[in-house]
C-alpha cells in the first residue's frame, strides 16, 4: 500500500469524526457505542500498523514508506518512518487501545472523552511521522488542544490550573521553533525535511545585542528548538508543568502523557537539533549533560518526599528523561541507541505505573500515598504487577529499564565522565523512591477501614497490564529486536553529525586563517 | 473616454443606484415595512457583486484619469468586503428585527459604506481616498448609533465620530503636506517622485500623518482607543459589522497608499508600521485578559489581530502583501463565526454579552460549543486550525523582510493572547454549572457558526485557492 502511513494516522481520526457527526445521546448505550467504536478503531490502527514493521528494512537507513503530496505556501504533506520513528509509532498505536480499555470506567461525556482520545492518537502518530517542518509543528501543536480538554474536563480539583499552566507553558515553548522553523524555510528554501537533513545552516558567529554567539544562527536556531523540546521532554528545570499535569489528568491521560507525549521532546532531538544544527547541538552540549544529570539527581530527590502517588511517578519520569537527553546528546553509538530504548521502555513501565495508581485510584478515590498500606492481603495480583513495574521502573537487570539506563550511562562516560558518574547516583535515588513507595502501598499490615472490602484487579485490568508485561520482559532479555532496528539509522546520524563538526571545524579554521 | 471609465467602475455604480433605490422605495412605502426584505436583497446584490468582481474581472484598468484603479489587488478586497458585508447584514436581521431595532437606513447605510469601502481599495489619488473613506465612516458612524433610545450605542456613535474626524484632520493634513512637497495628489504621480534620490523631510512627516490616519480606522496601537467602546456599546450586529468589511477595506487602503504612493521609500515607512504593529500585538494580547464582556474582548482581540496583519504590511514586500491579505481573509472568516456566535447568546429574550454567562455552555449545546472552540483555537491561531496558517504567512514575510525581532515579539503575545481565548473554552467546558441561557434556534446563525468552523478546519487541505488569489492580487500592488 502507498500509503500506509496516511491510513494508519487517520484511522482515529475518522472514528472521531464518526462519533461527532453520527452519534447522539448521552444514555448508557450511547456510551457503549461511544466505548466499543474507539476501542475498535484504536485496536485496528494497531493491527494496520504492524504491516508497517513487518514491511519495514532496518538495513536502510533513510525514510521509508514516503508519501509526498503539494500543500499551500510551498509546504509538502510529506509523511515517511526511518529507524528512529518506527518504534515511537508502533508504541502509540501500541498504548492507545490499552489507554481506551483503562478508561472503561468513565461515565461524564464519554462521547467527547473517546473524540478527544482518538484526535490525540492521529496527532500523536502525525509527529513522528511528519516529514516537513510545517506539517510536523501543525501535529505537535494540534496535540496541544485534545490534552488541554482532556485535563480540563475530565481531571482532578485543580485541573484548571494545571491545564492552563500545561497548555501556556509548552505553547510557550513552541511558538519560538516556530519563529525558527520560518527562518530554516527562508533559508534553505524548502520545509522538506530529508532535505533540511542534508542542509548546514551557517555556523559562522555573529553579534546579537552585543553578546557573542557562538555558532552563529545554528546556535540559535537549536536554542528556539531546544526550547520547545525541553519543555515538552520536560527537562529540568522547565519541568515543573510536569507534575500538575499529571496529578489533575484523568488516568489515561497521564498514560498518554507519559508514554507517548513526553517523547516527542527527544524525538524532536533526533530529528532536528542534533542533525540539523551540530555545531549549535555541540556548543550545548556540556551545558545539557550537567542539566540532565541535575535533573537525574534532583528530581529523584523530590520524587522520595512527595506524599502523592501521581506525582512521585511524574518526578521519577522527570529523572528517566534525564538519562534520556543525556544519552541523546553523548552523541555516539550506545548514547543515543540506549536513549531510543529508553524512551521506549519508559513508554511501557511508566504507563503501566500510571495504570497501576489507577486501579487503586478507582476504588479508594485518593492519590494519597498514606490513604494506603497493607494491600498484599487483598490483592495479590495488583501487588505482584505493581512489583513487576517498581522493579522495572528500577532498572532491575531483565526488564527493559535496565537496558536503557545502561547503554545512557555507557554512551555517557565516553564523553563526559563526571556526569555519568552523576548520573550514576540517580539508579539508586530511584531504587529509594520506588521502593519506599512500594513498602508503603502494598506491604505492612492493612489497618485502613476503608481498606477492608478492596478487590483484586479484574478481568478487564488484568488483560490491560498482560501486553505492557510481556514487552517489558521481552526488551528485557532480548533487547535486539529494537536495536537492529534503531542503530542503522542512528549510526548514519551519527556518522552525519561527526562529518558535519568536522567540516565546521575546517571551514572555521580557514576563516581564522584568511582573517 | 467616459463610457470607459463609467464601465471600470460599474460595480460601485450599480449599488450606489441601489442604495438610493432603495432609499426612495422604502420612504414612499411606509418605511420599516420593507427593511426586513431589503436586508435580503441588499445582501443578495453585495454578495452577486463579490461573485461578480471575482469571477469576471483582470488585469488592470485605470478610470477617470488613475483617480480610480481596477486592479487584481483590489478585486480581491473588494470580493472579501462584498461578500463579508453580506454575510454580516443577514446575519444580524433576526437579532434586530426581534428588537424592533430593524430600521430601513441600516441595509442601505451598509451598502453605502460598502460603496465607500470599495473606493477605498481602488483609490489611485489622494482626494479619491479620502472620498472613499468619508462615505464610508459617516455612514459608520450613523449605523454605531442605530439606537437611539440606548444611552451606550449613541455614546458609541459619538465617540467614533469625534475620533474619527480628528482621525480623518491628521490624515488630510498629512495628505496636504504630501500634496504640497510632491506637487501632485495621484500615486503615480507621487511614487515618481520619492523615486529620485532621498524622501524630502516634509514628505516623510505628510507619511507619517497618513498612517496615523489609517491607524485610526485600523484600530491599530496607539490609536485604537475608540475600539473597545464602540464596540460595546453598538447594537451586536453593527460591532460585527465594524469587526469585518471596514477592516479588510481600511487594510487594503492603507496597503494601496504605501505601495502605490510610496513604495519606493518602503525603508522609511516600514519601521513605524513595524511599531503599530508591535503595540498592537501586544496591547491588544494583554488588554484583553481582564475583559468579562465578550464583545470589548472581541475589541482587543481585532486590535491585536490587526497587529498581525500590518506585521506583513511592515514587511514591505510583495510576500507582505500576500500574508497580510491571507490574514485578513482568515480573520474575517473567523470573526463571521464568531459573532454568529455572539449574536446567539441570549437570556430571557435579552442579549448576553458576559463571558460567564458561558458556564457550561458545552453540556447544553454540544455541537455550538465545538464549533466555538474551533474558532477561539483559530483565533488563538493554535495550529491545525486556518488563523495558524495566517501568522504563519505573516511570520515568513516579516523575518524575510529583516524584522526576525518583529516576528519573536509576535509569537510571544500570541502566547500571551492565547490565554484569553482559553478563558472561554474554560468557562465553556470547565465552569461551574450556571444558569441556562436561552435556547436559540437561528437556522442562519447556525449556518454561518458551523460554516465559519467548518471552514476554519477544513481550509487546511487547500486553503480553498485564497493563497493563490492573494498571490496573484499582491503581485498586481507591488513592483
Amino acid at each position: 500500500m502507498d500509503n500506509l502511513l496516511s491510513i494508519v494516522t487517520f484511522i482515529p481520526a475518522g472514528a472521531a469524526a464518526v462519533m461527532a457527526l453520527l452519534m447522539r445521546g448521552e444514555d448508557a448505550a450511547a456510551q457503549r457505542n461511544a466505548k466499543w467504536l474507539a476501542l475498535l478503531a484504536t485496536s485496528l490502527t494497531f493491527l494496520i500498523s504492524l504491516g508497517i514493521y513487518t514491511q519495514f528494512d532496518p538495513a536502510n537507513t533513510g525514510f521509508q514508506f514516503v508519501e509526498e503530496r503539494d500543500w499551500v505556501f510551498g509546504l509538502k504533506y510529506k509523511m515517511g518512518v526511518d529507524g528512529i520513528s518506527v518504534l515511537f509509532v508502533l508504541l502509540t498505536t501500541f498504548v492507545m487501545p490499552l489507554t481506551i480499555l483503562a478508561s472503561w470506567g468513565v461515565s461524564t461525556r464519554v462521547k467527547e472523552y473517546m473524540i478527544a482520545f482518538l484526535l490525540l492518537e492521529t496527532l500523536m502518530l502525525g509527529v513522528f511521522m511528519a516529514l516537513d517542518l510545517v506539517l510536523f509543528y501543525v501535529f505537535f501543536e494540534a496535540g496541544l488542544i485534545p490534552m488541554f480538554l482532556i485535563i480540563g474536563i475530565w481531571g482532578g480539583k485543580e485541573r484548571i490550573y494545571a491545564s492552563f499552566k500545561f497548555f501556556l507553558y509548552t505553547f510557550l515553548g513552541s511558538v519560538l521553533m516556530l519563529v525558527a522553523m520560518v527562518a530554516m524555510y527562508a533559508d534553505a528554501g524548502t520545509t522538506d525535511i530529508e532535505t533540511l537533513l542534508t542542509h548546514s545552516f551557517s555556523a559562522s558567529s555573529f553579534d546579537v545585542l552585543g553578546i557573542h554567539v557562538v555558532g552563529g544562527m545554528q546556535t540559535l536556531m537549536f536554542l528556539a528548538f531546544f526550547a520547545s523540546f525541553a519543555v515538552k521532554m520536560p527537562m529540568w528545570p522547565v519541568h515543573t508543568w510536569l507534575p500538575d499535569a499529571h496529578v489533575q489528568a484523568p488516568t489515561a491521560g497521564s498514560v498518554v502523557l507519559a508514554a507517548i507525549l513526553l517523547k516527542m521532546g527527544g524525538y524532536g532531538f533526533l530529528r532536528f537539533s542534533l542533525p540539523m544544527f551540530p555545531v549549535g547541538a555541540d556548543v550545548m552540549t556540556d551545558l545539557i549533560l550537567w542539566m540532565s544529570a541535575i535533573a537525574v539527581v534532583y528530581t529523584s530527590l523530590v520524587a522520595v518526599v512527595q506524599e502523592d502517588m501521581k506525582k512521585l511517578i511524574a518526578y521519577s519520569s522527570v529523572a528517566h528523561m534525564g538519562f534520556v537527553t543525556m544519552g541523546i546528546f553523548a552523541a555516539n553509538q550506545q548514547g543515543i541507541d540506549g536513549a531510543i530504548f529508553q524512551m521506549l521502555s519508559h513508554g511501557f513501565i511508566s504507563a503501566a505505573l500510571f495504570l497501576c495508581v489507577g486501579v487503586i485510584y478507582d476504588r479508594m478515590h485518593t492519590r494519597e500515598i498514606n490513604a494506603y498500606g497493607g494491600l498484599v492481603i487483598r490483592m495479590p495480583a495488583y501487588a505482584l504487577v505493581f512489583m513487576f513495574f517498581t522493579m522495572g521502573n528500577v532498572g532491575l537487570p531483565g526488564t527493559s529499564g535496565f537496558v536503557g539506563e545502561f547503554l545512557t550511562l555507557m554512551g555517557t562516560f565516553q564523553k563526559n565522565t563526571w556526569v555519568a558518574a552523576v548520573a550514576a547516583s540517580g539508579v539508586i535515588f530511584s531504587a529509594a523512591y520506588a521502593l519506599w513507595l512500594y513498602r508503603r502501598v502494598v506491604f505492612g499490615d492493612l489497618i485502613k477501614g476503608s481498606l477492608k472490602t478492596i478487590q483484586d484487579m479484574n478481568t478487564r485490568e488484568r488483560f490491560i497490564f498482560a501486553p505492557l508485561v510481556v514487552m517489558t520482559i521481552l526488551l528485557g532479555v532480548y533487547p535486539s529486536l529494537a536495536i537492529d532496528i534503531i542503530s542503522p539509522s542512528t549510526e548514519a546520524l551519527i556518522a552525519n553529525f561527526n562529518q558535519s563538526l568536522a567540516a565546521a571545524d575546517t571551514s572555521a579554521a580557514t576563516q581564522i586563517a584568511s582573517h | 473616454m467616459i463610457q470607459a471609465d463609467l464601465s471600470v467602475i460599474l460595480p460601485e455604480i450599480i449599488l450606489a443606484l441601489y442604495a438610493m433605490a432603495a432609499l426612495l422605495g422604502a420612504v414612499y412605502t411606509g418605511k420599516d415595512k420593507l427593511a426586513s426584505m431589503l436586508v435580503w436583497s441588499t445582501a443578495g446584490l453585495m454578495a452577486a457583486l463579490g461573485i461578480w468582481i471575482g469571477t469576471s474581472g483582470s488585469g488592470t484598468q485605470e478610470a477617470f484619469g488613475g483617480m480610480f484603479v481596477d486592479d487584481g489587488f483590489a478585486r480581491f478586497a473588494k470580493v472579501a468586503i462584498l461578500l463579508s458585508a453580506a454575510a454580516v447584514l443577514v446575519m444580524g436581521q433576526e437579532y434586530m428585527s426581534r428588537r424592533g431595532m430593524l430600521r430601513f437606513e441600516y441595509p442601505i447605510l451598509v451598502a453605502l459604506s460598502a460603496v465607500g469601502m470599495m473606493m477605498m481599495v481602488s483609490a489611485g489619488d489622494l482626494m479619491a481616498l479620502y472620498m472613499g473613506l468619508e462615505l464610508q465612516s459617516l455612514a459608520l458612524y450613523v449605523v454605531a448609533s442605530m439606537r437611539r433610545d440606548s444611552i451606550k450605542s449613541t455614546e458609541a456613535g459619538l465617540k467614533y465620530f469625534v475620533l474619527g474626524a480628528l482621525s480623518s484632520g491628521l490624515l488630510l493634513y498629512g495628505a496636504s503636506l504630501v500634496y504640497g512637497f510632491a506637487g501632485t495628489t495621484k500615486f503615480a504621480g507621487i511614487i515618481e517622485v520619492a523615486q529620485h534620490g532621498e524622501i524630502s523631510i516634509g514628505m516623510l512627516f505628510g507619511i507619517v500623518l497618513l498612517i496615523s490616519g489609517l491607524g485610526f480606522k485600523v484600530s491599530a496601537v496607539p490609536f485604537h482607543m475608540w475600539t473597545p467602546d464602540v464596540y460595546e456599546g453598538a447594537p451586536t450586529p453593527v460591532t460585527a459589522f465594524f469587526a469585518t468589511a471596514p477592516k479588510i477595506a481600511a487594510m487594503g487602503l492603507f496597503a494601496r497608499v504605501m505601495h502605490d504612493a510610496f513604495g519606493h521609500a518602503v525603508s522609511d515607512w516600514s519601521q513605524v508600521v513595524a511599531v503599530l504593529s508591535l503595540l498592537s500585538m501586544f496591547v491588544g494580547a494583554v488588554a484583553a485578559i481582564g475583559q468579562r464582556d465578550i464583545k470589548r474582548l472581541m475589541a482587543y482581540s481585532s486590535i491585536a489581530h490587526m497587529g498581525f496583519a500590518l506585521m506583513g504590511l511592515a514587511a514591505g514586500t510583495e510576500m507582505g502583501v500576500e500574508a497580510m491579505l491571507v490574514y485578513m481573509a482568515i480573520y474575517v472568516a473567523m470573526n463571521i463565526g464568531t459573532f454568529a456566535f455572539i449574536l446567539m447568546l441570549q437570556k430571557d429574550g435579552q442579549p448576553v454579552t458576559d463571558i460567564q454567562a458561558l458556564n457550561q455552555y458545552s453540556r447544553r449545546e454540544p455541537g455550538k460549543a465545538l464549533a466555538v472552540l474551533v474558532l477561539l483555537f483559530s483565533l488563538a491561531g493554535v495550529p491545525p486550525m486556518l488563523g495558524f496558517f495566517g501568522k504563519l504567512y505573516v511570520l515568513r514575510a516579516a523575518y524575510d523582510a529583516g524584522l526576525a525581532w518583529l516576528a519573536i515579539a509576535g509569537v510571544i503575545a500570541s502566547v500571551i493572547g492565547a490565554f484569553y481565548y482559553l478563558r472561554i473554552v474554560y468557562f465553556m467546558y470547565f465552569g461551574d454549572e450556571g444558569e441556562d441561557l436561552d435556547r436559540t434556534s437561528s437556522p442562519v446563525l447556525w449556518v454561518f457558526l458551523m460554516g465559519s468552523a467548518a471552514v476554519m478546519v477544513l481550509g487546511i487541505i487547500n486553503m480553498f485557492g485564497v493563497d493563490g488569489a492573494a498571490a496573484a492580487a499582491a503581485a498586481t500592488l507591488v513592483h
